[in-house]
């Protein structure tokens, strides 16, 4: 009886670990990324935490597995370039001060993160502008303009395969207090929070489409459906608008709130941007 | 005026006479088809790459007619013979009279 219940324990677990073992995501052949992870101790409930890019289709997710194939690599390089280029007027580059943009590897794993001299919570864009403006004396970028995203994704792309490792104790907290708050409110004519699609229903459809769990650990993701690199507060505005609201903007105290809670509750996958999504 | 066209290739360093290889190419180009308009109603001239061009050794291995509808970074992959060493040559041809180039060397082991 003993031997029966164990021989079925043993068929359940195996049945569990043959589940959790779907395609698995090495970039250029020697990236291993994170995909699943278990989640988050804050986060109630969920228990595994995944990347979008379980969700896509199996030729949208070879796209990402060779940077010739990934076409967010094209901007990640265009940003490359413009990182030794000088800024506005100035003869200052990003290169000055940061010899190459391997030194940055691992930046973008703990942003959003908090900034003890201006006392707030700074995503990636603000800290490059903080840089363009205060360092180099040229004029800031818009915070979804091209060089930004341009800039952001070749950020991302030299961190790629680092978990996801954003602070929320400390002085951030309450700012991702606001963020989870906003994550958990209806907004908008169809009363849709961020959880009603990304929490309750993910890997349902919605309409034709695979709904993920809302993770930004691939952002600034290139997105088929428009051809560009697009960043996670643009995503954010596309996914309010959607509720039929009146969004926050980007750059805005809100969506930085939701970015850092958003990041947060993807702590333990690997950074993925560019990533690549229909 | 086209900016920021970057050719970019693959191709394996090394294959075995006779061997059948994939070749990869992809060139960053808005390929403004001409058909849209700006704000103030203007035609958006076009601007394309309308021919593109692979040899090997100085024979033609492919050579395309692109048109406008192709869409922006346009990628192109293929296969290809190779009974020797020598040089895949790439020739991109733009609207505005730009000629971009890019070889690549192979071993026949």
């Amino acid at each position: 009886m003993l031997f029966r219940t164990m021989t079925a324990m043993a068929l359940v677990l195996g049945a569990t670990t043959a589940q959790a073992e779907g395609p698995e995501l090495v970039i250029n052949g020697e990236i291993p990324i994170t995909t699943r992870a278990p989640a988050p101790e804050h986060m109630e409930y969920v228990r595994e935490v995944m990347s979008g890019w379980e969700f896509r289709s199996p030729e949208t997710q070879a796209f990402e597995a060779d940077d010739f194939e990934n076409p967010g690599m094209i901007f990640a390089e265009d940003g490359r370039t413009a990182f030794s280029q000088p800024l506005g007027d100035t003869d200052q580059s990003c290169a000055s001060c940061h010899e190459s943009p391997e030194t940055l590897a691992g930046a973008r794993a703990v942003y959003p993160k908090w900034d003890p001299e201006r006392e707030e919570v700074q995503t990636i864009e603000m800290q490059i502008n903080e840089c363009i403006t205060e360092r180099a004396g040229a004029e800031a970028w818009g915070y979804t303009s091209q060089p930004m995203t341009n800039m952001s994704a070749l950020l991302a792309s030299v961190s790629r395969g680092m978990p996801v490792n954003v602070a929320i104790d400390g002085p951030a907290h309450d700012t991702w207090l606001q963020g989870k708050e906003i994550y958990y409110t209806r907004y908008g004519q169809l009363e849709l929070s961020c959880a009603n699609c990304h929490e309750d229903n993910y890997g349902n459809m919605i309409r034709a489409d695979h709904l993920s769990q809302g993770q930004i650990n691939g952002f600034p993701t290139y997105r088929l459906k428009n051809a560009k690199l697009n960043s996670v507060h643009d995503r954010f505005k596309g996914c309010v608008r959607d509720t039929r609201a009146e969004t926050f903007s980007p750059g805005s105290p809100e969506f930085i709130a939701l970015e850092l809670y958003v990041a947060s509750r993807g702590n333990g996958l690997s950074v993925e941007g560019p990533a690549v999504r229909n | 005026m086209a900016d920021n066209v970057t050719p970019r290739v693959r191709v394996p360093s090394s294959a075995s006479a006779g061997e059948d290889i994939t070749i990869k190419t992809l060139i960053s180009h808005p390929m403004e088809s001409g058909q849209r308009k700006d704000k103030e109603g203007n035609t958006i001239p076009r601007s394309i790459i309308n021919r593109f061009v692979t040899t090997f050794n100085g024979e033609t291995v492919i050579d395309v007619t692109m048109e406008p509808a192709i869409s922006t970074n346009p990628y192109f992959e293929f296969v290809s013979k190779v009974p020797e060493s020598g040089t895949f040559e790439f020739t991109w041809y733009d609207d505005d009279g730009s000629v971009y180039t890019e070889s690549k060397d192979i071993t026949v082991e």
